[in-house]
């Protein structure tokens, strides 16, 4: 059984079918690309997967927990976390409060515990400040722990976004297209820290992608995703050449 | 011992724990100045006579803060909230007068039944508007909050020697009491007489701490954090892992529970009557938050202090105050939003740090 | 009394909600605010006429026609000095400025008109039509059934027939794309305020009528009852505008009846949050989709 398991998922949405009998299947610590031309349903996949939609048949199932069906809460605490194809930080926190909304879970004092200041809050908040920066370090975004999230630059949020993400410490990160308004270089950049991710946090990788040298770059397997349904998946060199997948991408 | 610089040491501190110290020390510096005054009769019976009220609306106000600002969902029933802690606190009061002389205790009782019940409001309410959401859930917190005020408008309860008699019509049956021992509690929308004025300036004052106290605590932890990320992105709070209904449920059950304590204190201070809490009130509140600033707890203080005394002091002019106030409302939200006024307000702001960073150069 | 008049005449209260829910839903799908101040019209263009009536004597229509004239003018004008430069703000700037405005009108109402209610002549001369022994349904309660009647069905054609109807929708739509097609938006939401305030003069004068006593406060209860019948019937539609307020205006009156005059407000209150519960935007309301 794969890591990440995903048989025959499909939502409709009015009279559409926007994604119909979807498989996929990930081994532990893969960087896997899901791909496709635009509007080809491959946001709606992520949120199948994440409980932000509930599939109307199939099933998923990560390192053998069954997620099918429930919610986005649910579902990171069962180890799937995600960014967003436009950004979506708590603009009004700061850089550092950012990534500690992501270690919530990760820590366990009370409401009363907080609001008392009781000794496990102390522990608890100084071991997460620790966390939080040394997170911030990995992706080079100590410095401006104390900025809030809305005054960073774009590159930079994007990249906060992945932080946050990985502060819930999840099994199986979930990209939505984090490449998207870069230049070259920072696109090289983002692509050495995602794989510095993968292997630094043994982390299981699934991305979305248009820039092709990203996906070329990184990815070892692909998924190619047209109209809803599956074209092509398999190795990231024979997928490229496919001719479907050029004609899809092109149109005929 | 090395002697320590206590400027040093109160710059190591976090920023969050400066400014709370920074708003009591407003809160205490304000009252205990206040207190003073009246104590040596420097004011007049006026601005003796606000200094309670200030402080039940500045819990209101912080309280409201909670669920609009840091939560950032909209309710226009906070009034509801704190009639409901009035009516029960105050009824309570009147009840155990004679079995519980000592105010010490009494008090102390009434203001946490009047604040559990408030907060067992919220929870009531809180958990069906859980899925609404902006003008929606608005408007259904209007409609609670006149609710709990029509409702409480047609309660009659009379007390005898066989114990309590509740109605909901014109008072009750008048041939199942024993109208020698006859004694009204509630007579529906008339104001409740012989609840006894236990609120002293200490007090109010001590219970605004405790609101700050728990409020900013809440704020500055994990939930708080939770609760802002909920507000800031919804759907990235849960793709997150943080509860929207347990932190929403928090929300409104510490933002109920505080009304209603500030409600308490009203009835043992000023007469209650039903009409008192109408959606007028929270409204008012309302105000006091958005010009305080939404989400800024110690501005809620500030506004809820000059807002509320501002009418008052205006009585001079009489007919005019209230047509001054709306003016000055209107005038406050169009400067607020302008991009020019903005502007000067930042230089202006700019101005006067770089004075005291020069200063404590 | 029997069901059917205390069903009547709740159509009739509840058409004149109508007409004031019509003003909320309309500012609110063009301008996305909810116009707190729009009660207190109704009670601006109500002592409009009174004073037209009874300090200067003038004839009936031309009261109304002065009243209408009035609130539109007075719509205009607080959607251009109050709401225009907000556009933009956050929704919780835009309605307590919108607080703000109701404020002053009530308080200019109470400095000119003092604080105790007065009398209101009825507008309607018909006399009421004894149906049978046990039914009389009186002249104000035809006449505003049948004058709501007429003004939505004319509202509804001009809102689908005309240009400047069809441009509130459009704006309504999506303002941008609306005003890069060359739609005028200040004009269509400067219109949008004056027909709202116009349906508000027609409701305070019928208001009135009905229960014919006037002060600075009697726009407040109305304009949050036809508030919550906008609502309830989804927000920034029409056809659930009228229904909502017709609704509510049929359960206030079966409540008043058979349940209590003074829990009444409770009921219909309560009827509105359970709708909620169960459609959260609303009987007609639309289901916005958020992108994730």
């Amino acid at each position: 059984m794969s890591y990440l398991e995903v048989t025959n998922i499909g939502i409709s949405f009015g009279g559409l079918r926007a994604v119909d009998d979807f498989c996929l299947n990930i081994e532990k610590g893969q960087l896997y690309g899901l791909i496709g031309p635009n509007g080809a349903g491959k946001t709606t996949v992520f949120n199948l997967l994440t409980g932000v939609y509930q599939p109307d048949k199939g099933k998923v199932e990560l390192d053998g927990v069954n997620l099918t069906g429930r919610s986005p809460v649910e579902i990171n605490q069962n180890g799937i976390a995600r960014t967003f194809q436009n950004i979506r930080l708590f603009n009004n926190l700061t850089v550092q409060d950012n990534v500690k909304a992501g270690l919530h879970n990760q820590n366990s004092y009370s409401v009363f515990e907080g609001i008392l200041r009781l000794p496990r809050y102390r522990r608890q908040e100084q071991a997460m400040d620790k966390r939080a920066v040394e997170l911030l370090k990995v992706f080079d975004l100590d410095q401006e722990k104390d900025t809030l999230a809305s005054n960073l630059p774009y590159g930079k949020q994007r990249k906060l976004e992945i932080v946050r993400a990985m502060a819930t410490h999840p099994k199986l990160l979930l990209l939505d297209e984090p490449a998207a308004g870069m230049n070259p270089n920072e696109t090289a950049e983002l692509m050495e820290t995602i794989q510095f991710v993968r292997g630094h946090f043994d982390m299981t990788i699934l991305l979305i992608e248009h820039d092709m040298k990203l996906v070329s770059g990184i990815c070892e397997e692909l998924t190619v995703l047209n109209f809803g349904s599956v074209l092509v998946q398999g190795n990231t060199g024979d997928v490229l050449n496919n001719p479907e997948v050029i004609t899809a991408y092109l149109g005929d | 011992m090395k002697a320590m610089n206590p400027m040093k040491l109160f710059g190591s501190v976090r920023p969050a724990t400066k400014n709370k110290t920074i708003t009591y020390l407003m809160v205490l510096i304000f009252f205990g100045i206040s207190g003073i005054l009246v104590q040596t009769g420097s004011v007049g019976s006026l601005f003796t006579g606000l200094l309670v009220p200030m402080c039940y609306y500045i819990i209101m106000a912080v309280s409201l803060n909670l669920t609009v600002g840091i939560l950032g969902e909209l309710s226009l029933g906070h009034a509801g909230f704190m009639c409901v802690g009035a009516y029960v606190g105050g009824i309570f009061s009147l009840l155990t007068k004679d079995a519980i002389s000592q105010v010490w205790i009494r008090f102390p009782l009434a203001m946490l039944i009047g604040g559990l019940c408030a907060a067992l409001m919220g929870i009531l309410i809180g958990v069906p508007i859980l899925r609404l959401r902006g003008d929606y859930l608005a408007i259904v917190t209007l409609a609670f909050g006149e609710i709990i005020r029509k409702v409480v408008q047609n309660i009659y309860i009379v007390s005898d020697k066989n114990g309590l008699h509740f109605s909901f019509v014109n008072t009750v049956n008048p041939a199942s009491i024993d109208l020698a021992t006859k004694e009204e509690i509630l007579n529906g929308p008339m104001a409740v007489s012989g609840i006894p004025k236990d609120t002293t300036l200490w007090i109010a004052v001590l219970m605004v701490m405790i609101t700050l106290f728990v409020i900013m605590n809440l704020v500055d932890s994990r939930s708080g954090r939770a609760i802002m990320a909920i507000r800031d992105n919804r759907i990235a709070a849960e793709a997150t892992g943080i509860s929207i209904t347990r932190h929403k449920l928090i929300v409104f059950v510490t933002s109920s529970f505080f009304a209603g304590l500030a409600g308490v204190l009203y009835a043992h201070f000023s007469t209650i009557t039903p009409v008192k809490f109408d959606y007028n009130m929270s409204i008012l509140i309302l105000v006091f938050v958005v010009l305080g600033g939404i989400g800024n707890i110690r501005g809620s203080v500030i506004a809820a202090v000059i807002l509320y005394a501002l009418p008052e002091l205006l009585r001079g002019f009489q007919n005019y105050r209230m047509l001054i106030y709306a003016i000055v409302l209107i005038v406050m939200m169009l400067l607020n939003n302008n991009a020019k006024f903005i502007q000067f307000k930042a230089g202006l702001g700019r101005k006067l740090f770089h004075r005291k960073a020069k200063e404590a150069a | 009394m029997s069901f059917i008049s205390y069903l009547v005449s709740g159509i009739s209260l509840g058409s004149i909600y109508a007409l004031i829910a019509l003003g909320y839903t309309m500012v609110y799908g063009i301008a996305k605010m909810l116009n707190f101040a729009h009660g207190d019209v109704i009670m601006v263009g109500a002592f409009a006429v009174f004073t037209a009536m009874m300090t200067f004597q003038l004839p009936v229509w031309a009261s109304i026609l002065i009243g209408i004239l009035v609130c539109m003018i007075l719509g205009i004008v607080i959607e251009r000095v109050a709401y225009k430069p907000l556009r933009g703000a956050s929704p919780l700037s835009v309605l307590i400025t919108a607080i703000g405005v109701s404020y002053l009108l009530q308080n200019l109402a109470l400095l000119i008109f003092g604080s105790s209610a007065r009398n209101f002549q009825s507008v309607v001369t018909l006399p009421a039509w004894q149906v049978n022994s046990q039914l009389s349904i009186s002249g104000e309660t035809m006449v505003t059934i049948i004058v709501t009647t007429v003004i939505m069905i004319v509202l509804t054609l001009f809102i689908n027939k005309s240009k400047p109807g069809r441009a509130m929708l459009a704006v309504s739509e999506d303002r941008g794309a609306a005003q890069l097609m060359g739609i005028n938006v200040n004009g269509t939401i400067t219109l949008t305020f004056a027909i709202g305030s116009a349906l508000a003069a027609v409701a305070g004068v019928l208001l009135c009528s009905l229960y014919p006593q006037i002060s600075a406060y009697t726009g407040q209860m109305p304009g949050i009852k036809a508030f919550i019948a906008a609502v309830f019937g989804g927000i920034g539609s029409i056809p659930g505008a009228m229904i909502g307020g017709i609704l509510l205006g049929i359960i206030e009156n079966l409540s008043k009846a058979y349940i209590s005059s003074q829990l009444s407000d409770v009921i219909v209150f309560a009827v509105l949050i359970l709708v909620l519960l169960v459609k959260p935007t609303g009987i007609l309301g639309k289901k916005i989709q958020e992108k994730v």
